[in-house]
């Protein structure tokens, strides 16, 4: 088993786990860390492919998940600040209850 | 062309403006509603006079005639034209309709004063006169008819005019519907006149209908059993002379219109309504006596006017024998007027237009005289119209009494003084030498004996012995309804009227004796002057002789039935008001007879009005159960049809376009379950798509 297989089966795992975190919680906040987990898996895949791909020795792949995570960052900040938006109006951040569009 | 024949529309104008200017004011404006019709009348009457002036000194050339005419409608490429003709007929029957009329509207003032309706009364008085006096100027018979139409609503709305009494509304719908079946007779002769002639004028510089060319052309043509075409059209314009002037057999509305207020009926029976079908034979005389086989001492003898004498001869001594035994005052009037009329329907028939509208133009002022005293009479007597109720009357109303005998005087014809002898005996010189039978003159002189005999049976019951009022238990009732011009004088005794009334009186009395001069065998003007011929003074004695035989003997037969009715009634006074008939008491069966005006009536209720009703009834069934049915068969299948409609409906159309709306509410239902709003679902979904996404990838990929 090459060190990439290995890499891409450990981001499959964590993809999955993430899918199924995101999938299956009730609460807004773990779904979002579910959201988080598959986000990350990507970036381990972008890691390993430019780690062990062609070109080891341009910064592309660094780059990309740079501005992945950054992304991420401020991904995780509008869904958080929406979180607490739903909780303040529904009073809950059980997902399952807030399927009403209508304010 | 002289003004006045062309202003000859202004006289019933004015009258119709005056009706209409009541009409449509609101407020109750008795003055004024008074004065228009008085003022519209009285200016009628100076044009009267204008246009009389005009067809006077006109000699040689026949008699004065002018005519103005216009076109009205146009059916098809023909012009209906109408207009109006001045001469002397129509100059003579202006001057009598507006003065008489005009005297009659200005007693109708005090006499309506104490009335609710007065503006009403004026409003339809003024109209009436409106339509009299179309018909008289009328060149034309369609304005003719329309005029005679306007005349015929408005006796209806007069008569009726205190509709809340149940006989006075059934003597008006009595009235309109007897004058309305001779005016279907007059329909049919114009329509008729029209398709021969193709004009209704009369006059019409020598195209007119009853001009020489018109005339020769109807005379040529016969219809069944040889009648020429001019007979039959006469006989049925006649049909609509004998409705509205009361002859047999159509006289039965006259006595009931009596029911109206006493000026109408001095306005009816005497200037106006009545006069209109003796005016119609008049102008239409020339059509009656076309193709006349044989001219008798200037009277002309065709089938046509031998029914109009006959008419008129049984009229005369059919309604002097009722009147004999009659008691309402104004009941005894209208009888005379049936019978007087008969006179005029003879005079024009055995005489021609002149003799006919002399007795017309002198029985039109001694009878609204005497229908305003009987008027003056009843106000007198607190509205009491039974003359066995009445008596002594002279000596509370002495105005009254005095032109009320002279009224009398000349409907009975008392010699030489009076009117109505001249006229009268005048009718009867020409039965006299009428060619066909002798009989229609032994009718009229009957008729003048039983004129003197009831008009003095009225005097002596009315004016003479004492008063028989206060007899009457009901005076309470009398009070009641009077106590708005009897509060003051407490006693029931009669009171002589106001000179509002009595003026009128005294002018009519003044004609009823003077106009007997012009149509004197002496001096014949009348006759001259409505011949176009100058009037000569003949005091020849082969004249005189030859007319004195008969005057002598009318005026004996004037004398002796004035005689015979003082002695029953005048020197004989009943002494209660309950007591029988002098007539009564020696002939009851006679005098029933009499009293019920020969069951006239009740033959009609027998026959006419019973065949009426059960056609009335035929309809009925005819309507509820064969149209009625048929309406039924139609509404079922219609009913059957829509039911059937809605079925196909509600199955077919309703049914697929529910199936189609089902199936799309259903796939959209399905769907809608997809959409469920659970973010997480949605994830899942995007987690099992992107596997069998993969999945499809490789393995298709493979394959």
């Amino acid at each position: 088993m090459t060190p990439l297989q290995i890499c891409l089966l450990i981001s499959a795992l964590l993809f999955a786990i993430g899918f199924a975190g995101a999938v299956t919680r009730r609460h807004a906040i773990l779904a979002l860390v579910g959201i988080e987990l598959m986000l990350n898996a990507a970036n381990l895949n972008f890691i390993a492919f430019w780690r062990y791909g062609a070109h080891p020795e341009a910064l592309t792949g660094v780059l990309f998940v740079i501005f992945s995570i950054a992304i991420a960052a401020a991904e995780a900040a509008v869904g958080l600040a929406l979180v607490i938006a739903i909780y303040r109006h529904y009073k809950t951040s059980n997902l399952d209850e807030v399927k009403e569009l209508k304010g | 062309m002289i003004w006045i024949v062309k202003n000859l529309w202004l006289i019933p104008a004015l009258p119709l403006f005056a009706a209409g200017i009541i009409a449509v004011n609101k407020q109750p404006a008795r003055k004024l509603a008074a004065g228009l019709a008085i003022g519209s009348m009285a200016l009628g009457f100076l044009l009267s006079l204008c246009a009389f002036a005009a067809t006077l000194g006109h000699h040689g050339e026949g008699a004065f005639r002018e005519t103005f005419s216009f076109n009205w409608i146009q059916f098809g490429g023909q012009w209906m034209s109408i207009g109006w003709v001045l001469d002397p007929l129509t100059a003579i029957m202006l001057v009598m309709v507006t003065f008489v009329g005009m005297l009659i509207f200005i007693f109708s003032v005090g006499y309506m004063a104490h009335d609710q309706n007065f503006m009403r009364f004026f409003n339809f008085l003024a109209l009436f006169a409106s339509g009299m006096l179309g018909v008289v100027i009328a060149n034309n018979l369609f304005l003719l008819f329309v005029s005679w139409e306007i005349v015929g609503l408005t006796s209806y709305l007069l008569i009726g005019f205190w509709y809340h009494k149940p006989s006075a509304a059934a003597a008006a719908k009595k009235a309109f519907i007897t004058t309305r079946i001779g005016d279907l007779g007059l329909l049919l002769g114009m329509v008729w006149l029209y398709a021969q002639t193709g004009t209704l004028n009369f006059y019409d510089h020598g195209h007119g209908c009853m001009e020489a060319s018109a005339l020769a052309g109807m005379v040529s043509k016969t219809i069944c059993g040889g009648m020429m075409v001019s007979t039959a059209i006469g006989l049925l314009i006649f049909l609509g002379a004998v409705g509205k002037s009361g002859q047999v057999p159509l006289h039965v509305w006259l006595p009931d219109a009596m029911e109206g207020p006493t000026p109408v009926s001095a306005l009816i029976h005497a200037a106006t309504m009545v006069a209109a079908g003796v005016f119609l034979v008049a102008r239409v005389h020339p059509l009656m006596a076309a193709g006349a086989a044989h001219v008798e001492h200037g009277a002309p003898v065709t089938t046509a006017l031998t029914v109009v004498t006959w008419i008129g001869a049984i009229t005369a001594i059919f309604a002097a024998t009722i009147a004999v035994a009659q008691n309402d005052i104004k009941r005894i009037l209208a009888y005379s007027t049936v019978s007087q009329l008969g006179y005029m329907m003879m005079g024009l028939g055995v005489g021609g237009v002149a003799v006919g509208m002399f007795h017309l133009i002198t029985h039109a002022f001694f009878k609204a005289l005497l229908f305003l005293g009987s008027g003056s009479v009843i106000h007198g007597c607190h509205e009491e119209q039974d003359v066995r109720k009445m008596g002594g009357l002279k000596k509370y109303m002495p105005i009254t009494f005095v032109v009320y005998a002279i009224g009398m005087l000349a409907l009975a014809g008392f010699p030489l003084f009076f009117s109505g002898f001249w006229s009268k005996d005048e009718i009867l010189h020409h039965a006299s030498h009428w060619s066909v039978s002798h009989v229609p003159f032994y009718l009229g002189c009957t008729g003048a004996l039983f004129t003197a005999f009831y008009m003095t049976r009225q005097m002596g019951l009315v004016f003479f012995g004492k008063y028989r009022g206060h007899e009457e238990s009901s005076h309470a009732e009398h009070d009641h309804s009077h106590s708005a011009h009897s509060s003051e004088s407490h006693s029931h005794d009669p009171h002589e009227s106001p000179a509002v009334m009595t003026v009128p009186l005294i002018i009519l009395a003044g004609f009823a004796i003077l106009l007997g001069v012009i149509g004197t065998p002496a001096w014949p003007w009348f006759d001259a002057y409505l011949n176009g011929e100058l009037a000569e003074l003949q005091i020849k004695f082969g004249n005189l002789a030859a007319s004195a035989g008969l005057m002598g003997a009318s005026a004996l037969i004037v004398l002796t039935g004035i005689t015979v009715g003082w002695l029953l009634y005048g020197k004989r006074q009943r002494k209660t008001a309950a007591e029988k008939d002098v007539l009564e008491a020696a002939q009851p069966a006679i005098y029933k007879l009499l009293e019920n005006k020969y069951f006239i009536d009740e033959i009609y209720e027998a026959t006419v009005i019973r065949f009426n009703a059960f056609a009335a009834w035929l309809c009925d069934f005819a309507d509820k159960w064969i149209f009625g049915g048929a309406v039924l068969l139609v509404k079922y299948l219609t009913i059957g049809a829509s039911w059937l409609y809605r079925l196909t409906d509600e199955n077919v159309v309703n049914g697929g376009f529910d199936a189609g709306c089902g199936s799309i509410r259903g796939g959209g239902g399905i769907l809608s379950r997809l959409h469920s709003g659970r973010v997480q679902t949605y994830l899942r979904i995007i987690g099992v798509a992107l596997v069998a996404l993969i999945i499809f990838l490789i393995w298709g990929r493979k394959a």
